[in-house]
């Protein structure tokens, strides 16, 4: 039992030095998928058919199957297409040999498909009143969506999607099936080299733990931040 | 792809098979994990309560790659050493994969099943279980009667998700090499023939098809469900 855990506290050194891989898959494809989750959710809200439908199709793929085949359909699927191809030639290649940008990639178009279902909840959600309002302004539709709508669906579905955002983090894991060597990529990493089953797995648990805390904590201030005006009053 | 004698699609139907049947096996032990996480969060016993809050808040913070391959390797190792206080003829036990899978699956889901029944249950109105006391029922029958049946309208959404997930989830097992699921066969078929693309996307329509099997048996129970509320 000591020696076993000797063992576990030798490989955090190890493991620590993979954190920034996993925050860093889960801030870009964060950022990407939120950011594309925007034209998913105004396209799902559309009345024109040629809109709605691609979007609506769209939102149903990616949440209606796993993501790790989506993953193994981009990793494997564009390894097999893109060998041979222009992008071959161009500066493109030498970030798609190893699995990161396609783990990128599949984490972002994942996310784009959950945030902007989420996101059009929250769109229809935003009081008529002060849509109205923007009108009685003169607002451009442009400028409402811009001034009006989307600050006031984001700060609604706040809550919702810090929560995605832990989701993702956790999921990032899968890219350590596609040659990541990310936190859950080092375990097992470990575990080949050691024929240690349990002592990786625990350690690479911990430090999820301990990571998926922090992270809740920040985007839980972030969210008071974000909200600060509709906080109750301070009494004094 | 053909449906020959060794074509793919014959196997892809027999992944379709084992991948519903681990996800409903592990979905119902996730129903019984979420009832005794539920129960245990709303009892009056503080210890129950704090187990409890470790379970989900422990379940949910981890990777569900990383919780199923932990479970699934050390499941045959914890039944072998509850085992050894009965005696030591245990010695060569041997947890079927399947068992080890699903209990793996279901410990996973339960954390999730047991929010979303302790919400269910909290939405239940006061008055209706103050008037089951009233009459003079038993706690269990209580449960029996009131809770559960009261509890599922409010459940069913939360549950169907699950549902969806568990699904979804299931395509993990793949990575344990002793499953011939969905994404298993997906696996063997693309690195064989070299057309990744190709059986990938199958592999992904069969996911679709169950997804969308469920969506239309989940509507259909939850217009049962709440055919009291029209």
């Amino acid at each position: 039992m000591n020696e076993s855990l000797a063992f576990l506290l030798s490989i955090f050194p190890r493991l620590l030095a993979a954190v920034p891989l996993t925050l860093a898959l889960t801030a870009i494809s964060g950022l990407i998928g939120n950011a594309l989750a925007v034209p998913v959710a105004l396209a799902r809200l559309s009345p024109n058919p040629l809109l709605w439908m691609p979007s609506a199709l769209y939102i149903l793929l990616m949440r209606g199957t796993p993501l790790l085949v989506q993953t193994y359909l981009i990793y494997y699927g564009l390894g097999e297409i893109l060998p041979g191809s222009f992008i071959q030639k161009t500066f493109l290649w030498d970030y798609l040999k190893d699995g990161f940008w396609y783990a990128v990639f599949a984490f972002s178009l994942n996310t784009a498909g959950y945030t902007g279902e989420i996101l059009r909840g929250a769109m229809s959600a935003v009081p008529r009143g002060e849509i109205e309002a923007a009108k009685a302004y003169g607002m451009s539709p442009r400028l409402i969506l811009w001034r009006v709508t989307l600050p006031r669906a984001i700060q609604i579905c706040l809550p919702a999607m810090s929560g995605e955002t832990i989701l993702l983090l956790k999921a990032t894991s899968l890219a350590s099936l596609i040659t990541v060597w990310d936190i859950m990529g080092t375990a097992r990493q470990i575990q080949k080299e050691s024929f240690r089953v349990y002592e990786p797995l625990i350690a690479a648990g911990i430090i999820y733990i301990v990571t998926v805390f922090i992270l809740t904590r920040v985007l839980n201030l972030l969210e008071r931040r974000i909200n600060q005006h509709r906080a109750a009053p301070q009494s004094a | 792809m053909n449906f020959g004698h060794d074509g793919w699609g014959a196997r892809f139907l027999d992944g379709i098979v084992v991948t519903v049947e681990v996800s409903l096996a592990a979905y119902a032990v996730s129903l019984v994990f979420g009832l005794l996480g539920a129960g245990a969060k709303l009892s009056p016993y503080q210890w129950l309560r704090w187990v409890a809050d470790v379970y989900t808040t422990l379940v949910r913070a981890l990777p569900e790659l990383l919780l199923l391959l932990l479970i699934y390797y050390s499941g045959a190792d914890a039944i072998k050493f509850l085992l050894s206080f009965l005696g030591d003829d245990y010695e060569d036990v041997e947890l079927d994969p399947f068992a080890a899978a699903v209990m793996a699956l279901g410990f996973i889901g339960g954390a999730y099943m047991t929010e979303v029944m302790r919400g269910a249950i909290q939405s239940i109105p006061l008055g209706q279980i103050e008037a089951a006391k009233a009459c003079g029922m038993s706690p269990l029958l209580r449960v029996r009667r009131i809770i559960l049946p009261q509890m599922l309208r409010f459940a069913l959404p939360g549950m169907s998700n699950l549902w969806l997930n568990a699904t979804k989830d299931s395509s993990l097992i793949s990575v344990l090499g002793s499953f011939q699921d969905i994404l298993f066969m997906g696996y063997r078929a693309a690195s064989t023939t070299k057309h990744y693309s190709y059986f990938y996307s199958v592999t992904a329509l069969c996911f679709l098809i169950i997804t969308l099997v469920s969506m239309a048996g989940i509507r259909l129970l939850e217009a049962r469900v709440n055919r009291g509320y029209k």
